[in-house]
């Protein structure tokens, strides 16, 4: 008899069988066998600025080295590699513990880092905030995990999350056991929000015995792009308030902006501002990270959750789950203490931080606009403008003889569309059901980040191949890009 | 529980001042809608009220709510509630209250100083991380450094050499980008040849799993073998508490053995199959079998036989083989030395084929002892191609693990080679640290074992000792009179009388009657004499308090 194995693909956790993280999926693994095969891949999949050319800001680079080898602080030569405020930078964060970097911290992250995160909070809302409130995270994905880890409690508990969402919302609550409640953005509102639609879904869970118990948003919206409007957010607390629902705020694109009418508002300023009850009832979670922004420090893994009016013993329950994994790693606190507390407009470093970042959000600003227009110069495309975040998310409308010839390939017709996409030119995205999409209409997701010298000749790429696809599927006609 | 205090006064005098207005308050959680829901959550609530810890508490501070959270500690997840980590448990929270009282008032606690050894945290206790490992780490991080000629001054030129061949290694230079959900391919193979180095049988780079310390990929797999109640996973007792808390966090089901503390912690096979069919004979399917080596809290070097018999339970039962090795290079004795499960297993001729095997690796223990940047590894062995598709699905939801951590931990399995110009430094700075660390082992059980009523095993290997202690009956009954377990009693009174901060035995489990504390080797060897004389005064006068 042959031997079995102790674990197949039957016999492991159902949730991690169900579960689907598109953002690394089938495109992904195809498009990772295509590079090694030696064709050339833009890989617009995942948010990750740096692996498509992006530099990092000098000045955290310089404070971390220094924290990383604190007997260069003591070199007399020291200043001639670095900058006196990156090295007293790195004395202060050196002095917030113990041990350097090599010793595990509060479960929660330094205290010094979380009086920073504090001290942002207050200057970016004007409302103070708690450092005991504040928990330091390998990146703002871990911190979502231990929220749906601690709410959800077995498939009768449904989440509400956006669609289209990013998926690891969807995986989360798969892995956790959980149920997924959506509600749809509007796209022809500008991917805004539909309080009607909501209301009805969560009537709709309901009435299917779901116990709804929290929001997510994502706000600039991931993949969608849009910035929610203060009265949006507004609609959404009251609504939530109303519901007995604890909000979710995903805000880790808030340095993402690329437009002037709606700057980044938080969740808690808008709660805050809506004065009692709300400000004293409504619960709140937010999340921020370091591997966006003009950070774009992915690698790291740092970012942070904010708790508001939480019940204090499920505050204790969150600190002794994160506990478990004794502390979330120091350099990433160090580069989230960085980002929420950058250079001063007096110190040494302040010209050069301020021109990296303006550099990179003005580009990135410029690279919206020629991907959306890119997109929406195709005669079977639209495409919302990225208003904020890093992705662009086009509606594709398909032909039916490519929906038909999808079928055949036993694949979902965005999915067939992104793969021929990613074969004929190297551009990986993500097919917009990995995300989740109105039924019947086809989308994709790509990020905003090819280096801006690249984009003209990615989305001329893009539009050639979209040209040959659709006459291929329906039949030769006039081009479909109107440039 | 001060700090809840104020919240909670301070959200009912929101809502006494707000009550008068409109909007209305938040109604009652879920009561304006379907019953099943709201009768579902509250039994929820009920079955959790009675195994938790603050059931009773929380039912009050609930009652002074005026309005009712949606997620109180009566509706979360049972599961949360459920796991424990004594490691940062009770006495821990405690040492923070009285870290706080010394700042603030140092007349009012009798020590200058908090000595933590509850955690294995050596860098907090003043171990120097290893030179050549922080010069890369600072080169990687800040690569404009490699393009100066100041560089070559202050750093070692095999640290410049090295960092350089790293940063190449990664896509793009780009060490602030996430990587491969794995790791960096480059850091897996150099990875993986640190393994076959050690071990003399070959290590694949794609069964590698790079991890944020070593505890993630314990979750990972806790969480793809566990599917419900009826699944079992084997661990030793006493047994590090990331295992009992995981287990409960992914609603499995720990099935206990018994180290044999009378052997030196050792295994006895016998144990282990008792307890494996009692186990399945109430319905359990047992199907992993957890191995600290050396062990945690124990300190135990497995001799290879005991391995051997290990490796051929788990090939005959069918039991996945979880290997925590994150002690490898904490070895204080000469007669043992670490023997890897995966070399055990190819040594007795059993391939991938043959045996489920998952080794786990960190950059927090050993010589280098770097906790704070987490980093570690798992080396998958003998699954499915398809069940580690799976894994590597659960790990790409989390996109990577931190590349400062990944960086160190291929460091650790490559240090520098006799002839680099940071040989002799790496040596000397490793040698240091683990020779003293042998040093403090020896010091602190001859101590423990001259204390009435203590006996300890020597710790061959890891960073603990664990102490069993014969507590007075009349101590015992102190402890029950005030809520406690006798051990966390004894703990407790420990630290309000020295500062020194360990975690009672309960908190690894023990034999049921026996009373232990764990207690790390790491505080510096200065201060150990002071310590241990602490130690002793505390002993001798709780004996006389108690035994009068």
């Amino acid at each position: 008899m042959a031997p079995t194995k102790v674990l197949d693909p039957e016999n492991i956790n159902e949730n991690i069988k169900n579960l689907v993280y598109a953002v690394r999926g089938e495109l992904y693994i195809r498009a990772s066998e295509l590079q090694k095969e030696g064709k050339k891949i833009i890989f617009t999949n995942v948010g990750n600025p740096h692996a498509l050319g992006q530099k990092p800001l000098t000045f955290p680079r310089q404070v971390m080295a220094l924290c990383q080898a604190p007997f260069l602080i003591d070199d007399p030569n020291v200043d001639l590699l670095f900058p006196a405020d990156a090295i007293a930078r790195a004395k202060l964060y050196l002095s917030y513990t113990s041990g350097g970097l090599g010793a595990y911290s509060d479960s929660r992250g330094l205290p010094g880092i979380r009086q920073e995160v504090c001290d942002f909070l207050l200057q970016r809302d004007g409302y103070p905030s708690d450092p005991d409130l504040i928990f330091l995270t390998d990146g703002a994905s871990k911190g979502v995990m231990q929220l749906l880890n601690i709410i959800v409690r077995d498939k009768k508990d449904g989440i509400l999350c956006p669609i289209p969402q990013y998926p690891l919302y969807s995986a989360t609550i798969e892995l956790v056991g959980g149920t997924l409640v959506p509600y749809y953005l509007n796209e022809e509102n500008n991917w805004g929000l539909d309080i009607k639609d909501l209301r009805q879904q969560v009537a709709a869970a309901r009435n299917k015995g779901i116990n709804v118990r929290a929001l997510v948003f994502i706000n600039p919206g991931n993949p969608t792009g849009q910035c929610l409007s203060e009265s949006n957010l507004r609609d959404l607390i009251e609504f939530c308030h109303n519901e007995n629902i604890l909000m979710l705020a995903d805000e880790v694109y808030q340095q993402n902006i690329y437009q002037d009418e709606r700057p980044f508002l938080s969740a808690k300023k808008v709660l805050m501002d809506l004065g009692l009850p709300y400000s004293k009832e409504v619960e709140l979670v937010s999340f921020h990270t370091v591997s966006k922004g003009y950070w774009g420090e992915c690698g790291q893994r740092g970012g942070y959750f904010e708790l508001t009016n939480i019940h204090p013993k499920a505050v204790d329950e969150l600190y002794k789950v994160a506990s478990i994994s004794l502390s979330p790693n120091v350099p990433g606190q160090i580069f989230v203490g960085l980002m929420v507390n950058p250079p001063k407009p007096n110190d040494i470093s302040y010209p050069r931080y301020l021109q990296e970042s303006k550099s990179i959000l003005e580009s990135l600003r410029r690279r919206a606009h020629i991907m959306t227009d890119g997109f929406n110069s195709c005669r079977n495309i639209t495409c919302n403008f990225t208003e904020g975040a890093m992705y662009s998310f086009p509606k594709v409308k398909l032909p039916p003889a490519a929906v038909a010839a999808a079928k055949a390939a036993g694949k979902a017709p965005d999915v067939f569309y992104c793969i021929k996409l990613l074969e004929a030119t190297g551009i990986s995205t993500v097919p917009g059901s990995g995300f989740g999409q109105k039924e019947g209409t086809f989308h994709l997701r790509t990020t905003i980040l090819p280096s801006e010298e690249d984009m003209p000749e990615v989305m001329q790429m893009f539009k050639k191949f979209n040209d040959e696809f659709m006459s291929a599927y329906e039949g030769p006609s006039e081009p479909f890009s109107r440039l | 529980m001060r700090r809840s205090a104020q919240i909670l006064a301070k959200r009912t005098l929101a809502h006494t001042r707000s009550s008068a207005r409109v909007p209305p308050s938040k109604p009652p959680a879920f009561l304006p809608y379907t019953t099943t829901a709201t009768a579902m959550g509250a039994s929820d609530g009920q079955e959790t009220n009675g195994s938790s810890l603050n059931g009773s508490d929380s039912k009050r501070s609930l009652s002074c709510v005026p309005w009712s959270s949606s997620i109180t500690i009566d509706n979360i997840n049972p599961k949360v509630l459920e796991c424990e980590y004594a490691v940062r448990g009770e006495i821990v929270t405690h040492a923070e209250r009285l870290q706080h009282k010394l700042l603030h008032n140092p007349a009012s606690v009798p020590f200058d100083e908090l000595i933590y050894c509850n955690i294995g945290n050596p860098q907090s206790l003043g171990q120097q991380p290893i030179t050549f490992f922080r010069e890369v780490a600072a080169l990687c991080d800040y690569p404009g450094l490699l393009d100066k000629d100041e560089t070559h001054g202050i750093f070692s030129s095999d640290s410049i050499a090295r960092a350089e061949s790293i940063i190449s290694g990664i896509p793009g230079r780009a060490t602030g980008a996430y990587s491969h959900s794995k790791g960096v391919k480059a850091l897996r193979v150099t990875i993986a040849e640190g393994i076959q180095q050690r071990d003399s049988y070959p290590a694949d780079p794609d069964d590698i799993f790079l991890t944020d310390g070593a505890s993630p990929g314990v979750h990972m797999m806790m969480q793809l073998t566990l599917r419900n109640r009826k699944d079992g996973i084997m661990c030793p007792i006493p047994q590090y508490p990331l295992y009992s808390a995981s287990i409960a966090l992914h609603d499995g089901t720990l099935v206990p053995y018994y180290l044999d503390e009378s052997k030196g912690w050792g295994l006895d096979m016998s144990e282990l199959k008792s307890r494996l069919e009692a186990a399945t004979a109430s319905g359990i399917n047992v199907r992993a079998l957890v191995v600290i080596n050396p062990g945690n809290p124990t300190g135990q070097v497995l001799s290879q036989e005991n391995q051997q018999n290990i490796v051929q339970f788990c090939k005959d039962e069918g039991l996945i083989l979880l290997a925590d090795e994150v002690y490898q290079e904490n070895i204080y004795v000469d007669n043992k030395k670490f023997t890897s499960f995966k070399k055990v297993a190819r040594s007795m001729g059993y391939t991938e084929k043959d045996i489920c095997l998952v080794s786990f690796h960190s950059i927090s223990k050993g010589y280098y002892g770097e906790c704070g940047r987490r980093g570690g590894y798992m080396e998958v062995t003998g699954f499915d191609s398809d069940v580690k598709d799976q894994i590597y699905k659960v790990a790409s939801v989390n996109l990577c693990s931190n590349l400062s951590g990944q960086i160190m931990m291929s460091l650790i399995m490559n240090p520098p080679k006799v002839g680099d110009e940071s040989y002799e430094l790496y040596t000397s700075e490793r040698d240091a640290i683990l020779s003293s660390l042998g040093r403090r082992a020896k010091m602190l059980a001859e101590a423990l074992n001259k204390l009435e009523g203590v006996t300890c095993n020597e710790a061959e290997g890891a960073m603990y000792l664990f102490p069993r202690i014969e507590l007075p009956e009349g101590a015992i009954k102190s402890a029950k009179a005030a809520g406690m377990v006798p051990d966390t009693f004894y703990c407790r009174r420990l630290l309000d009388a020295t500062g020194i901060v360990v975690v009672p035995g309960s908190g690894f489990g023990q034999v049921p009657g026996t009373w232990h504390f764990r207690i790390t080797i790491l505080p510096p060897e200065e201060k150990m004499p002071t310590i241990i004389s602490k130690l002793t005064t505390f002993h001798e006068r709780f004996l006389q308090e108690f035994q009068a």
